[in-house]
């Protein structure tokens, strides 16, 4: 009993891997919302979806259901598929125009 | 112990996202975000969940990142063109507004009880369960992300190759 207690006690908390995720989502907020560079925004989207997972994961252990990792395996893959598109665009972007400052991507006068 | 490794991960896992953000050279995001990776590929271990650590590690830091680095290194960002990015000056509201929402998302978080989460004492969640579910619950799902990669994977290469008219 006690050395279950010990164990209770050295538990780490699930408010501190959601603390977790949303500090990293933030950081990859903030770096989409403040870098002008495409790549480092695109890195910014990385972090956010990486944040989702530790989530996804989180609760997963600790309501001890599956599908919390199944469904983390399923958004790396998309995570996955949406960086060879969004390089792909990329590439061909600063093929045509030669900018990588998402300010001077402007044609749709959005 | 399990506290302390916690507390090691989350630091550093902080630590080089901000890096990712702050640094100007676009070599250095991509391996301070490389770091931050594989910190939250450790994080996945201490969940007890071996398997979404290992394709953390095989996706992310493998092939999305060689991805990343292969690009920055095929574009070759000019110095000068490198200087105009950083820091940006006209996007004051975005410096007020993103620390109060992260404010607001740690007091609610730490403020939250979650009662019906003890200590989740279960063991690891072994690799043959997740396969077995993803092939019987989860197949259509499976095939459907399946289907999505190869779309994802012919667009890529049209998008990227040289036009040769």
């Amino acid at each position: 009993m006690i050395s279950r207690t010990v164990r209770r006690k050295d538990m780490v908390p699930i408010t501190w891997y959601i603390a977790l995720g949303s500090v990293l989502f933030m950081i990859g907020v903030s770096g989409v919302l403040l870098r002008k560079n495409i790549i480092i925004m695109l890195m910014g989207v990385e972090l956010m979806l990486n944040s989702v997972n530790i989530n996804l994961a989180a609760f997963s252990y600790y309501l001890k259901d599956l599908r919390g990792q199944v469904f983390a395996v399923f958004t790396i893959t998309v995570a996955a598929a949406e960086v060879a598109v969004a390089l792909g665009i990329l590439i061909a972007l600063v093929r045509s125009r030669g900018v990588f400052s998402a300010d001077k991507i402007d044609t749709l006068k959005g | 112990m399990e506290r302390l490794f916690f507390l090691i991960f989350a630091s550093v896992a902080v630590v080089s996202a901000l890096c990712v953000v702050l640094f100007r050279n676009p070599v250095r995001s991509a391996l301070a975000l490389m770091l931050c990776l594989l910190q939250v590929a450790c994080v996945f271990v201490l969940l007890r969940s071996p398997f979404l650590a290992v394709v953390q590690v095989f996706v992310y830091v493998g092939a999305v990142m060689v991805l990343f680095l292969f690009v920055v290194m095929i574009l070759d960002i000019r110095q000068a063109e490198l200087e105009a990015f950083f820091p940006p000056r006209n996007r004051w509201l975005m410096y007020a507004i993103i620390p109060v929402i992260t404010f607001e998302f740690l007091l609610v978080i730490l403020g939250t009880s979650f009662e019906g989460f003890g200590p989740g004492a279960g063991g690891e969640t072994k690799v043959e369960v997740i396969g077995r579910a993803l092939f019987t619950e989860y197949l259509l799902p499976f095939e459907v992300v399946s289907v999505l990669l190869l779309v994802a994977m012919v667009g890529a290469i049209v998008m990227a190759k040289k036009r040769w008219d």
